[in-house]
């Protein structure tokens, strides 16, 4: 019992994300509670919304971030949550406004909202949220952490590897409230539902060669690991076979479930 | 770190990867690892912390006696670079950090080191203060289930960091790289 308790602990403590994840699971459940009549907050949503924030506070604020730093197919699911499970879970609730109406009133109408109101962040907002743009950053970041090169540096320095998992989570949610809005673009919503499909599906096919070339690649790409040492005893091919796989087969199915869901929007809309 | 310093250390990194080593062998970790610093036991029973190596390029490496393949290799290799370079050798040390502290008593460290030549010491730490070294160069080390005779394997890192004599990181030896390599980069780090 002390064993789980002791590997619940961060390995490497970040205040950052243990306040947002706290701030953010109090204004959600706050925001709930002061939701206004015919706008209440269903069980499935909760459900979403706390499975993702959870998901992604285990991967990256408990000992599982230390296996990530030691094995390539643990640091592969780990960016699978930051990268495709966590952020979906979390678009698929769409929990901005509920936690806009629990944030504490200043801080919602003093600071934030005129942040994100203010043209240079809006700006950014649409260029990154560009229909061209963000599924070539989302396939784009993945393939540069990859690149064995970087991955090497990546893995051997504390800041880069931040700047690594915070680059991919940030993405994550990003493109994942892009694709999953369930408005239409005649109602507020930044892309249409059809073209949508279109890039869900486009964006999945070079994940799937990407994760086809490592899990079938017959020499280690990835010597860092050997190097700075595994989490225990496997050998670094069966290692990268299976970061290999997990970056090609559940990614590749997380598109195909975000199609269906973009697919139950357009049915609805009809 | 600052987050702003962490982003310029990416894309000063990542233009670094496209841009190649600077002419080393070995790999160059400049600004990628942290300066040498710790607090252990040397084979002789001294107790030891960076500022003692001031002055002279190190060579840290992580391993244990009963290891059967990588620390034998490894440390050969160090010390047939440290036979090319000759003279320039007194300004190198090679340090030698056991991750088996329960069976690597001071004395058995000691033969072990000594039988690879000179310059080479071994490192002994309690597990607090081997963990807290194992966390800042980010590298890992986990023991298996002994067997019959109480045998146990330990899974641990390869790296050699190689720190200049101002205890930066400078380069690292990957397992491919050979002595004479090595001998190369280490008279051109000591030379300055």
């Amino acid at each position: 019992m002390s064993g789980w308790l002791a590997f619940l602990l961060p390995w490497e403590f970040s205040p950052l994300a243990l306040v947002l994840a706290l701030g953010a699971a109090v204004a959600f459940v706050r925001g709930a509670r002061r939701a206004p009549p015919g706008q209440a907050v269903g069980v499935a949503r909760r459900i979403g919304f706390f499975s993702g924030l959870t998901l992604l506070y285990f991967v990256m604020q408990t000992h599982y971030d230390y296996l990530s730093q030691h094995m390539f197919y643990i640091h592969r699911l780990q960016h699978l949550v930051l990268h495709h499970a966590g952020p979906f879970l979390i678009a698929l609730a769409q929990p901005q406004a509920v936690i806009a109406r629990g944030l504490p009133a200043r801080l919602h109408d003093r600071v934030l909202s005129p942040a994100w109101h203010h043209p240079l962040v809006q700006g950014g907002y649409r260029l990154l949220q560009n229909w061209f743009v963000a599924p070539i950053l989302f396939v784009g970041l993945i393939y540069l952490w990859l690149t064995p090169e970087v991955h090497f540096y990546a893995m051997l320095s504390g800041p880069l590897y931040h700047v690594m998992n915070w680059s991919m989570l940030l993405d994550g949610l990003l493109f994942w409230f892009l694709m999953l809005d369930p408005r239409s673009k005649a109602q507020g919503a930044l892309l249409s539902l059809g073209p949508r499909i279109g890039l869900l599906l486009a964006a999945a096919v070079p994940q799937i060669a990407l994760g086809a070339h490592i899990a079938l690649a017959s020499h280690d790409l990835y010597g860092v690991y050997g190097v700075c040492g595994r989490a225990w005893d496997i050998s670094p091919l069966e290692d990268q076979q299976l970061g290999g796989l997990v970056t090609w087969i559940p990614a590749a199915m997380m598109h195909a479930v975000g199609t269906l869901v973009v697919l139950s929007y357009w049915m609805r809309s009809k | 770190m600052k987050p702003h310093r962490a982003w310029l250390l990416a894309l000063g990194l990542l233009l670094a990867a496209c841009g190649g080593g600077q002419g080393w062998h070995l790999k160059n970790v400049t600004g990628v690892v942290p300066d040498l610093e710790f607090r252990l036991t040397d084979d002789s029973g001294r107790k030891v912390s960076a500022a003692d190596y001031r002055g002279q390029a190190v060579m840290l490496f992580f391993g244990y006696t009963n290891c059967p393949d990588v620390c034998p290799t490894t440390l050969s290799k160090l010390a047939a670079a440290m036979r090319q370079m000759g003279e320039a050798a007194q300004h190198v040390r090679v340090l030698l950090v056991t991750v088996d502290p329960k069976r690597d008593t001071l004395e058995v460290l000691h033969r072990y080191v000594r039988a690879f030549g000179p310059g080479i010491a071994g490192l002994r730490g309690s597990q607090a203060e081997l963990q807290a070294l194992a966390k800042r160069y980010r590298i890992s080390y986990s023991y298996g289930e002994p067997d019959a005779s109480g045998d146990y394997v330990v899974t641990h890192s390869s790296a050699v960091f190689v720190f200049d004599a101002q205890g930066k990181a400078r380069l690292m030896v990957l397992p491919n790289d050979g002595d004479k390599a090595i001998a190369e980069d280490l008279e051109r780090l000591v030379a300055g």
